[in-house]
């Protein structure tokens, strides 16, 4: 009887211990989550901010662009199967570009994220990856940081790319027929962000009326 | 803590019981993060921390834990130090975080902390155990340098790339040229089996070097300069 009675204090004072040391160490990250979560926002806004500049030049808009945000639901079209963001540019109330976040599944290893800037009269501004898997050293010069060509860098060429000069069959790489540049043994990546870039550059445009005029904040619904 | 002891851990951490080449724990982060010597150090500093506050932390409360629920306790004590480490380096070194953000919550993943916590720490003073927690980092991180520099430069000819997303204004040394080849095979994961692999069997060969060397010494010789190290009390 003692021996069952010991078991059983034992283990209440084991799972009393435990709780005590799961009760401290939980207090410990949620202060330092409450502490360190606007620090954290601010942070990923910096960021955020400094990847959009490096797609639209800082003085050609004028609005408050990360606040100047839709969301659309699952646009397939654009790669986004699960939705996304845009970023609408406005100089003087009027509409200068769009940010639209956009992804290729077809990379050499999966899914490539990047943003792209249109501008309202379908000239490309810019083109970053966000992420990706593509294999180190060989296909990854789609990432500007990882391109070795610092001087020109692979993403550099779509800044002069224009919706209209560039025609639906020319966006992909020389290789396939298309206008766009790659570098050799690694045509997989290149082509998938090009492709990419064209779709998203063909849909920005045609639903630019419609992307501008939605309230900031609000969600559009899934996209065809 | 004596200063024989201080050489001790020194000793096992840095290069006996070394945690990347002899106890082998750490080979998640280390096939993983190894592609370049940048990556490698950073998440290597970044395990220091963890180690030396993981083991400060269990040292100091060694005798508040039963026995039978010290690996959950453990578990706790570093996944909870591993995200309070997380969420500070975002909040605080955010440049850095951008770089090391995906690889500072494997470090719960990683074997040598808990197996550091779990040998040294749970039995031996706060002072000590965190010393214990340093050295052994130390000792990954020299591994992790040189076989992070070995991939990136067999890899891609450059060594310190990515050095400006920690210390702006330097860039990357590209040893061999712009017109470098590269050698993929280095940067794969294969890669890091066969440079771990080169590794190890020179660690090994220098220390069978080293004892062979020891036994041929003739007995009268000074015995005072190198007495032979303990035995790691954790092993």
């Amino acid at each position: 009887m003692s021996a069952r009675y010991s078991a059983t204090r034992t283990s209440l004072r084991t799972a009393s211990i435990m709780l005590v040391f799961t009760a401290v160490f939980t207090t410990l990250m949620a202060s330092t989550y409450t502490y360190t979560r606007p620090a954290i926002e601010a942070s990923m806004q910096d960021a955020q901010m400094r990847l959009i500049d490096e797609v639209l030049p800082p003085g050609s808009y004028d609005n408050a662009l990360l606040d100047d945000m839709v969301r659309v639901g699952p646009t397939p079209a654009i790669g986004l199967e699960d939705g996304g963001r845009i970023w609408r540019a406005r100089k003087g109330g009027e509409p200068v570009a769009l940010i639209v976040e956009t992804a290729a599944s077809d990379g050499y290893a999966g899914r490539i994220a990047m943003v792209v800037a249109i501008n309202t009269n379908g000239l490309l501004s810019g083109v970053r990856v966000t992420a990706h898997k593509e294999t180190p050293g060989l296909g990854d010069y789609i990432d500007p940081k990882k391109d070795r060509r610092k001087d020109m860098p692979w993403i550099g060429q779509f800044a002069v790319a224009t919706w209209k000069g560039v025609n639906t069959a020319e966006w992909t790489v020389r290789k396939d027929g298309g206008t766009f540049g790659y570098r050799t043994g690694a045509t997989i990546s290149a082509r998938a962000v090009v492709r990419a870039v064209g779709r998203a550059t063909a849909w920005a445009v045609e639903h630019q009326d419609a992307l501008f005029s939605a309230p900031a904040g609000s969600t559009l619904g899934a996209q065809p | 803590m004596t200063p024989q002891q201080f050489r001790d851990i020194s000793y096992n951490g840095l290069w006996k019981q070394n945690a990347g080449l002899a106890q082998l724990l750490g080979l998640c982060p280390i096939l993983a993060i190894s592609t370049s010597m940048v990556n490698a150090v950073s998440l290597g500093l970044a395990t220091i921390l963890v180690m030396a506050l993981a083991n400060l932390a269990v040292s100091a409360l060694r005798n508040f834990i039963p026995y039978e629920i010290r690996i959950p306790v453990f578990i706790l004590i570093i996944a909870a130090l591993v995200t309070v480490v997380d969420l500070s380096f975002n909040a605080f070194l955010h440049d850095l975080y951008l770089v090391l953000g995906i690889f500072i919550p494997l470090i719960v993943t990683n074997c040598i902390v808990l197996a550091r916590v779990e040998a040294y720490a749970a039995k031996n003073d706060p002072l000590t155990s965190t010393v214990d927690g340093i050295m052994m980092g130390i000792g990954l991180v020299w591994v992790l340098a040189l076989l992070g520099g070995i991939r990136e430069l067999l890899g891609a000819g450059t060594l310190f790339s990515g050095i400006e997303m920690i210390v702006p204004g330097l860039s990357a040394w590209n040893v061999f040229g712009d017109d470098y080849p590269g050698f993929l095979i280095a940067i794969l994961p294969p890669g890091a089996f066969f440079a771990l692999g080169c590794l190890i069997a020179a660690f090994n060969a220098i220390n069978a070097n080293l004892a062979a060397r020891a036994r041929r010494r003739p007995p009268t010789a000074p015995a005072a300069e190198t007495p032979p190290a303990e035995p790691a009390a954790t092993s």
